[in-house]
C-alpha cells in the first residue's frame, strides 16, 4: 500500500473505525465526516455491505442483546446466598475509629494507602500540593511509594516524587502525564511506576506512559462519564474493570483496548468499582443505593447488597483482605459492612459529619480509612 | 449524529455484542463455590475479620498520625 500524505487539519479517533489518526475532513451533503484516509478509501468502494441496513443493524443488536441474557440466565442454576447458607454466620465485629486525621480545610475527596500500609495519600478540594484546579478528584500512591498521582477538574493527571524533605517544592518537580477532554476521575498505577492508567468524564479510560508522557492505549466504549476504575489484583494480569454515569460496569483488556465484558443492572450512576481480592469478580457501588456483586466467570452480577432503609447513594466500596466482608460508604455519612456471601448486613460504622467519598483497606488489611466531606479522614480498626 | 457515522456506531454494537455472547460462562453454583472458597481460605488473616491479638495492630494505640 502505498503511502499517503495529505493535510491532516485534525487528529482524533475515526469514526468508523475508532482508531486515533490524522483524519480527512470531508463533506458529504453538507454533512461532515471524520474518517482516516483507510476508512475513506472503504466507504468509496464499498458502500453498504448487501442487505444492510440501519433497521436491520438495529434488529441484530436486540437478538443478539437477547440471546446473552439468556446464555446468562442459563447458567444461574443457584444464588450466592444459598450457596453460602452453610457458612457460619459471623461473630459481631469490634470495629472502632481509632484515628482521625484533620489535616485538610476541606471536602477529602479521594484517598490512598501506600504499599507499606503506614502512609497514605488523600486529595481535596482545595490547593493541597498546588494542582490549578479546584476539586482534585483522584489521586493515587506508585506501588513504590515514591510517587503519587493526583487529578481531577483540571482534566490532568500529573505525577509527583515525593522527598522527606519539608523544605521541598513538590509542585516545582511536577509532571503532568494524562491528558483527558473533561476531568480526571479515577487514576491508577498499574504494576509499575512507569505506566499510569486514568478515567475521566470525557467517557474514556486511557493508559499513559509516565516518563514519556505518551498514551499508549485508550478504552471507548462508555456512553457517559468514567468515575472509577480497578485494576485486576493478579501480577501478571491485565484486565482492570470501569464504571460509569452510563449504568455500566465494564471490563478492559489493557493490551488490545477491547471491552471483554460489560455489566448493566444498576438504576443509577455508578459511582465506584472495586475487584475481589482472587480477582474473579468485582463489586460496584452506585447512587442507586445498592451495592452489587458481579463474577466474571459466571458473566453476571451473583448478589445484591440493599436494605430498605438505605436510600441513599453509595459512593465507594472495598472489600476485607478475604473478601468475606465489603465496606461500603454512603452519602447518609455511614459505612454499611456486608456480608459479601450471605448478601447481610453486620454492622454500620458511624462517626463521620458528612457524606462518605472513600473508603479503602489497607495493604495488609489491618484497617479501614475512609474520607468524607466533613474534611477528615477516619481510620478504623 | 449523520446516518453514515450512526451506521459505523451500530456496527461496532453489534460486533461487540457477538464478542460478549461468545464469552465462556461458568455455572454460578460453581463460581460461587470458589469465592466462598477463596473467603474461608483467607479469613485467618483478616484482621478486620477476626482481629488481631491486641499489641499487634498497630492502630490500636493510642498514637498521632503526621501530615507529611
Amino acid at each position: 500500500m502505498c503511502d499517503q500524505t495529505f493535510v491532516a487539519a485534525t487528529f482524533g479517533p475515526c469514526e468508523s473505525c475508532d482508531k486515533a489518526s490524522p483524519l480527512m475532513n470531508i463533506y458529504i451533503k453538507t454533512e461532515a465526516i471524520n474518517y482516516c484516509s483507510f476508512c475513506v478509501e472503504k466507504m468509496a468502494c464499498q458502500g453498504l455491505q448487501a442487505g444492510e441496513s440501519l433497521a436491520s443493524l438495529k434488529r441484530e443488536s436486540e437478538s443478539l442483546k437477547k440471546k446473552l441474557d439468556e446464555e446468562r440466565n442459563k447458567l444461574n442454576d443457584v444464588e450466592l446466598n444459598k450457596v453460602a447458607e452453610k457458612v457460619e454466620v459471623l461473630s459481631a465485629l469490634a470495629i472502632k475509629t481509632r484515628r482521625v486525621l484533620k489535616g485538610h480545610n476541606n471536602k477529602v475527596l479521594n484517598m490512598d494507602w501506600c504499599k507499606d500500609k503506614r502512609r497514605m495519600v488523600s486529595s481535596s478540594q482545595e490547593h493541597g500540593v498546588s494542582l490549578p484546579c479546584t476539586w482534585v478528584m483522584a489521586c493515587a500512591y506508585a506501588p513504590s511509594g515514591c510517587a503519587v498521582a493526583c487529578g481531577g477538574l483540571d482534566n490532568r493527571c500529573s505525577v509527583f516524587p515525593l522527598s522527606m524533605d519539608p523544605n521541598e517544592n513538590l509542585a516545582a518537580k511536577r509532571k503532568a502525564v494524562a491528558m483527558h477532554t473533561n476531568y480526571v476521575s479515577g487514576c491508577t498505577f498499574t504494576n509499575s511506576d512507569m505506566q499510569l492508567l486514568t478515567s475521566s468524564g470525557d467517557g474514556t479510560c486511557a493508559l499513559w506512559d509516565v516518563e514519556s508522557g505518551q498514551l499508549l492505549q485508550s478504552f471507548h466504549g462508555h456512553t457517559a462519564d468514567v468515575l472509577s476504575l480497578d485494576l485486576a489484583p493478579s501480577e501478571t494480569g491485565n484486565t482492570f474493570v470501569s464504571g460509569g454515569c452510563d449504568k455500566k460496569a465494564n471490563v478492559w483488556d489493557m493490551r488490545s483496548g477491547q471491552n471483554i465484558q460489560s455489566f448493566e443492572s444498576h438504576q443509577s450512576d455508578i459511582n465506584c468499582v472495586k475487584y475481589y481480592p482472587s480477582g474473579d469478580a468485582f463489586a460496584s457501588a452506585s447512587d442507586d443505593g445498592t451495592c452489587r456483586f458481579y463474577d466474571l466467570r459466571a458473566d453476571r452480577e451473583v448478589a445484591v447488597y440493599e436494605k430498605d432503609s438505605v436510600i441513599f447513594g453509595a459512593s465507594s466500596v472495598d472489600f476485607s483482605l478475604s473478601g468475606r466482608l465489603l465496606f461500603a460508604g454512603y452519602n447518609d455519612y455511614t459505612i454499611n459492612v456486608w456480608d459479601v456471601l450471605k448478601g447481610s448486613r453486620v454492622a454500620a460504622l458511624f462517626g463521620h459529619e458528612n457524606r462518605i467519598s472513600r473508603v479503602r483497606v489497607s495493604p495488609d488489611g489491618t484497617a479501614l480509612c475512609s474520607a468524607s466531606w466533613d474534611n477528615t479522614l477516619r481510620v478504623w480498626a | 449524529m449523520t446516518s453514515i457515522s450512526n451506521l459505523a456506531s451500530m456496527r461496532r454494537m453489534v460486533e461487540q455484542l457477538k464478542l460478549e455472547a461468545s464469552v465462556e460462562r461458568m455455572k454460578v453454583s460453581q463460581a460461587a463455590a470458589e469465592l466462598q472458597q477463596y473467603c474461608l481460605q483467607n479469613a485467618g488473616r483478616d484482621a478486620l475479620l477476626v482481629g488481631v491479638p491486641t499489641g499487634s495492630n498497630p492502630f490500636r494505640e493510642p498514637r498521632s498520625c503526621t501530615v507529611v
